[in-house]
């Protein structure tokens, strides 16, 4: 996997291909699978991320009873044409959340990079695609766009809440589906990376304070900022803004934010929002579940 | 780590370590058991106790134990699976020191009365690791075909077993060695690059000085 988005960019030039390949095809050397094994596999994951968006459930609740009917809430909210944001957006925050709880109700979706943070790349996918008519092949390629990115975080820093606090979950995701949303409107591959970064940008620093450690509260509507950012990160790439730190190194900066967390906002459910009077209650009452 | 590690897996929620994990652990119990589990006592140590039931870490080990895998829509509905199948399963606390967080002691049965003892826990991601088989400490993920060969700790027993894997062509990827005390109860823990016959496994249980041979297949469920 690559180091870095600056390999990846000179890949592109030199190689003459587009972000995308170079990443499949790095990883087909890895694994020892074809062009178009990686491809289908990859594919069958943006499928599988359409499948559990329209499995939702509205009447479903967590066994915790914290998470489950705000999807339907904002989905009723966006029909009646109540939303701020208007209906693009809204239809965007609508799958974050569902897919956030879809995940919280013991249903089926895909790690992207994590379970916490299922919600933000299909939330942005499906609806860009939804919006813009693009192919499911063309899907796919920006699917490896984000799991490009994500590996170059991976390696950099961490995808986990456990070792980097919410920004190596929500953060990671958010500059994953910025980039790939670039990608779809055409941005190279330094265009992919500048998105990418100032996604990141946005969400460095924020604490994994889970309540009762469970995947719910705040982790689904994190899904949310999560997707949104991703968009406005990328519009503003799309713009011609660039982030004025190089990509590769917001990423070291969130190893390094990651690094100097307490333990306590770091997915054990003791600090931050978890630690509140209230947090700490619906802890109390969950255990006597 | 690969491209499909970042993208994925497909899995039933809400976590990867305390629900993906778990399963993952019982899928490994359960073909190290190599039969199907008739009684299964499931000992949950630190936050595989504390959280677990928001995680439906009970119903994904049970599910892993029945065989189902991490992406199994059946999962949320372990429980009454078992129950059809008469699987009798009971849940307990344990406190076994300062073991990983999210550690997981199991006691199985299987349908011909066969036992075996496992201590396993979920690092991260949906990886895991065995640390313990009857007692004996080890410790592997489960990503490989592997070995696990518990013999007397006397002269000779390293050379048996991989002289007769070499004489059968298996490579073997990686080999870590154990024993409860000199001289006493020693495991080898082999993890090789392609799945062993069955027939070399039984033939290694009848070598002089070995106890047990218990093999993880990658094949089936």
């Amino acid at each position: 996997m690559y180091k870095s988005l600056e390999e990846i960019i000179i890949a592109e030039r030199e190689q003459n291909l587009p972000f995308w390949k170079c990443v499949m095809k790095e990883d087909c050397v890895e694994l020892d699978i074809t062009e178009e094994e990686s491809f289908k596999k990859m594919k069958h994951m943006y499928h599988v991320m359409k499948e559990a968006d329209e499995a939702y459930e509205d009447n479903l609740m967590s066994r915790s009873g914290l998470a489950g009917t705000d999807g339907k809430k904002i989905h009723d909210a966006r029909m009646a044409g109540k939303l701020v944001c208007g209906d693009f957006i809204g239809r965007v925050m609508e799958r974050a959340v569902k897919m956030g709880e879809s995940n919280a109700c013991m249903k089926r979706i895909v790690a992207a990079p994590t379970a916490g943070s299922c919600g933000v790349i299909p939330a942005v996918f499906i609806s860009v695609q939804e919006e813009k008519g693009y192919t499911d092949d063309q899907m796919t390629e920006a699917m490896f766009v984000a799991a490009g990115i994500g590996g170059v975080i991976a390696h950099r820093a961490f995808l986990a809440g456990a070792a980097g606090g919410c920004q190596a979950e929500i953060g990671s995701a958010s500059s994953m589906a910025a980039g790939a949303v670039a990608y779809l409107n055409g941005a190279d591959a330094k265009g992919i990376a500048h998105a990418a970064a100032i996604a990141m940008k946005n969400l460095l620093g924020l604490a994994c304070d889970p309540v009762a450690g469970l995947v719910e509260v705040p982790c689904v509507k994190r899904n949310v900022i999560g997707a949104v950012n991703a968009m406005t990160a990328c519009d503003m790439v799309l713009a011609g803004v660039i982030s004025k730190i190089p990509p590769d190194e917001v990423f070291d900066a969130m190893r390094a934010i990651g690094r100097n967390m307490p333990e306590n906002i770091r997915e054990t459910g003791t600090g931050g929002l978890a630690a509140t009077p209230t947090g700490v209650e619906m802890r109390e009452r969950i255990t006597l579940l | 780590m690969n491209l499909f590690d970042i993208i994925g897996p497909v899995m039933v929620g809400p976590s990867s370590s305390h629900t993906a994990g778990a399963v993952r652990i019982g899928n490994v119990a359960r073909k190290l058991l190599t039969e199907e589990v008739k009684e299964a006592t499931i000992f949950f140590h630190g936050s595989f106790w504390s959280t677990g039931k928001g995680h439906g870490t009970d119903r994904a080990l049970l599910a892993g134990l029945m065989g189902m895998q991490v992406d199994d829509a059946r999962i949320p509905y372990s429980f009454d699976v078992a129950s059809q199948r008469g699987l009798i399963y009971e849940f307990r606390q344990i406190d076994l020191g300062d073991a990983h967080p999210n550690s997981v002691k199991l006691l199985l049965t299987g349908v011909s009365g066969k036992k075996q003892e496992i201590v396993a826990c979920s690092v991260g991601g949906g990886r895991i690791e065995i640390r313990e088989i009857d007692g004996l400490s080890v410790r592997f993920g489960g990503d490989y075909p592997t070995l696990i060969i518990r013999n007397q700790d006397i002269p000779g027993q390293v050379q048996q077993v991989t002289t007769f894997l070499a004489e059968e062509n298996i490579n073997i990827g990686t080999m870590q060695l154990y024993r409860s005390a000199r001289g006493a109860e020693a495991v080898m823990v082999i993890e090789c690059d392609k799945e062993i016959p069955l027939d070399i496994i039984s033939a290694l249980e009848g070598f002089k000085g070995i106890e047990k041979a218990t093999y993880l297949s990658l094949i089936g469920n």
